[in-house]
């Protein structure tokens, strides 16, 4: 009897709840409740994310403006390695292609934020996805190595050639008039830029590109230039990665060799594991996790990485879906347990 | 068939490692024509439709599609020449009803000159091809998940994503295969509707009878190179081509 009871099986059986089902599609205008459902969830995300600086002191919204950078990045990698199989590591390199470029024209030109902006952030896209060019032929592994090497070269180019203000960097930039613009700024793009992409993924242009990535073959032999979509995907992603750029050389007013660090190319790869892979909106929520995280982390001195590590692996392990994965499936379907 | 040579290969060769897989093969279609091309298994058939379709570069030779080279160019401008496939294994989107799985070619280049580059209700044209090849609208099969239709429905989706391209050829790479009899009986007057509309076919099968009664001509393949090629009953009589397939009599007995 014993023996029988031990193994006994048991699963988790999982169903749509009638309202997910019921507000697919035109259907979620037929009541209130319907209404509610859908707009709750991206309520709670947009105004906690606008209305969070009223809540934090000084020093934890300049962290907040810094956690924005990462969720573009985190963004663009999610949209890259889920929706277009492209392991991208170039996260510093968008990074520092914007804040090169916003930093010489307003320290060699004298322009304005509010030009070197969005010149630095289409020009440092168009640079970066040149660079990636040659590279886009190749896929998974050899992808992310060639991607995470232009960083390092640059900043050794950077060195050796002592340009662009060499070690030093470029100093005494301008910046925004006040923390408030700071924060609204970043969180303004991050919103546009994760309901955008949210659209795109559902566009025609998404289906494409997710079918580049599960079957590239068939692409082909449906006429289509597998490399001119790759190309224009690479440079939605370096967009945001450029604007973060620019706008952090405003941020601090300065730019160096330090903003092709490795960070930048790292933190986005552990903020979306821990975010959900492809939920888009998880790689978001993850670097404004993960960010604030690691600030608080620093009172562990030294022991701060091994306790950020422990964090990572236990979401590795534990809940390798992620955390926006895991809330999806709890707000949708009903779950319990069934025995077998 | 006046118009003559309408996709011509010529002398090409492909050898992987050691391994002869297209030796030295030289064969034409005439436009309307469905050519068959049989031969046992690793006789090259699937090694030759990636080598005109560009998926694969060969090490010489040429193929000409209304007499213009089209060697050595990339596999999605041969498309869009009109020069399509299907493929052995389908990797259809699994979590998409059927009909968007249409949308990747009607988005392709190809497509957008033939329409003035207005694409209009992609959602509909998908849906009428689907309808023409046999997706019962009524029953809203065009609608259903890819993922939850018969083998049947996803090779027809196959050749469903090579006909939204308006194609001029289709090379069909065993399309019967794994197909019940009664739902190869639904595909064979589909490709008899396609031929009637003059599409130029090339089909790579195994199963000889329901292509014996499709196809104008059959080309024999094995070891890589031509054995034969002809009209069905002729090619048939051939002995080598019985050795091939049946091996020689001592093996027999």
């Amino acid at each position: 009897m014993s023996r029988e009871t031990s193994t006994i099986q048991r699963r988790k059986e999982r169903l749509d709840r009638g309202i997910k089902v019921r507000t697919e599609g035109l259907y979620a205008l037929t009541s209130w409740r319907e209404m509610f459902y859908l707009l709750v969830p991206r309520t709670l995300l947009i105004f906690g994310l606008l209305l969070s600086p009223f809540f934090l002191e000084m020093y934890w919204q300049r962290v907040l403006c810094q956690a924005g950078i990462y969720a573009l990045l985190a963004l663009g990698f999610d949209f890259l390695a889920e929706y277009v199989g492209l392991v991208c590591l170039g996260g510093a390199f968008f990074i520092g292609s914007g804040a090169y470029l916003s930093g010489l024209l307003n320290a060699k030109l004298g322009w304005a934020p509010f030009f070197t902006i969005p010149i630095a952030t289409v020009a440092g896209a168009v640079i970066s996805t040149l660079v990636l060019l040659p590279c886009l032929r190749l896929r998974g592994i050899y992808f992310a190595i060639i991607s995470f090497m232009f960083p390092l070269l640059t900043v050794y180019i950077i060195i050796a050639l002592n340009i662009f203000g060499g070690t030093e960097g470029i100093t005494a930039l301008a910046t925004f008039p006040n923390i408030w613009v700071d924060q609204y700024l970043i969180l303004g793009g991050v919103i546009i830029a994760l309901f955008a992409l949210r659209r795109l993924v559902t566009e025609d242009i998404g289906l494409i590109l997710r079918s580049i990535k599960d079957n590239d073959q068939a692409v082909k032999a449906s006429g289509i230039s597998i490399t001119s979509y790759k190309t224009k995907a690479v440079f939605i992603a370096a967009l945001l990665g450029c604007f973060g750029g620019a706008y952090l050389s405003h941020l601090y007013g300065w730019v160096g060799i330090s903003q092709f660090a490795l960070d930048y190319s790292i933190l986005p790869i552990a903020a979306t594991v821990m975010g959900g892979m492809g939920t888009l909106v998880g790689p978001v929520i993850g670097a404004f996790i993960l960010t604030p995280l690691s600030e608080a982390l620093r009172g562990f001195g030294q022991m701060r990485v091994v306790v950020y590590c422990l964090i990572l692996i236990g979401f590795i392990v534990y809940k390798p879906e992620g955390l926006m994965n895991v809330l999806q499936r709890k707000y949708h379907q009903f779950e319990h347990w069934e025995e077998v | 068939m006046g118009e003559g040579i309408f996709l011509q290969v010529k002398g090409i060769t492909k050898s992987f490692g050691g391994v002869m897989a297209v030796k030295d093969m030289s064969f034409e279609i005439a436009r309307g024509e469905i050519l068959g091309v049989i031969g046992p298994n690793g006789s090259g058939k699937t090694t030759l439709v990636n080598l005109i379709t560009g998926f694969v570069k060969p090490d010489s030779g040429e193929v000409f599609f209304k007499h213009k080279k089209i060697t050595g160019l990339p596999p999605h401008k041969i498309a869009d020449l009109g020069v399509t496939r299907t493929f052995q294994i389908m990797r259809p989107y699994h979590s998409l009803p059927a009909f968007k799985n249409l949308i990747v070619p009607l988005n392709s280049p190809r497509i957008r000159r033939t329409r003035g580059g207005k694409l209009g209700d992609k959602d509909g044209v998908a849906i009428d091809i689907l309808e023409e090849i046999g997706f019962e609208r009524d029953a809203y099969v065009p609608y259903k998940i890819a993922s939850s239709l018969p083998l049947g429905y996803l090779k027809r989706l196959e050749l469903a994503r090579c006909l939204a391209l308006k194609p001029e050829v289709v090379i069909c790479d065993e399309i019967f295969s794994g197909l019940s009899m009664s739902e190869i009986s639904t595909m064979v007057p589909l490709i008899e509707k396609l031929q009637m509309e003059g599409m130029t076919i090339m089909m790579i099968e195994h199963r000889l009878r329901e292509l014996f009664r499709l196809v104008n001509r059959v080309m024999v393949m094995n070891f890589g190179e031509k054995l034969a090629e002809g009209v069905p009953e002729e090619v048939m009589e051939n002995k080598e081509v019985r050795e091939a397939y049946l091996g020689t009599e001592a093996a027999l007995c």
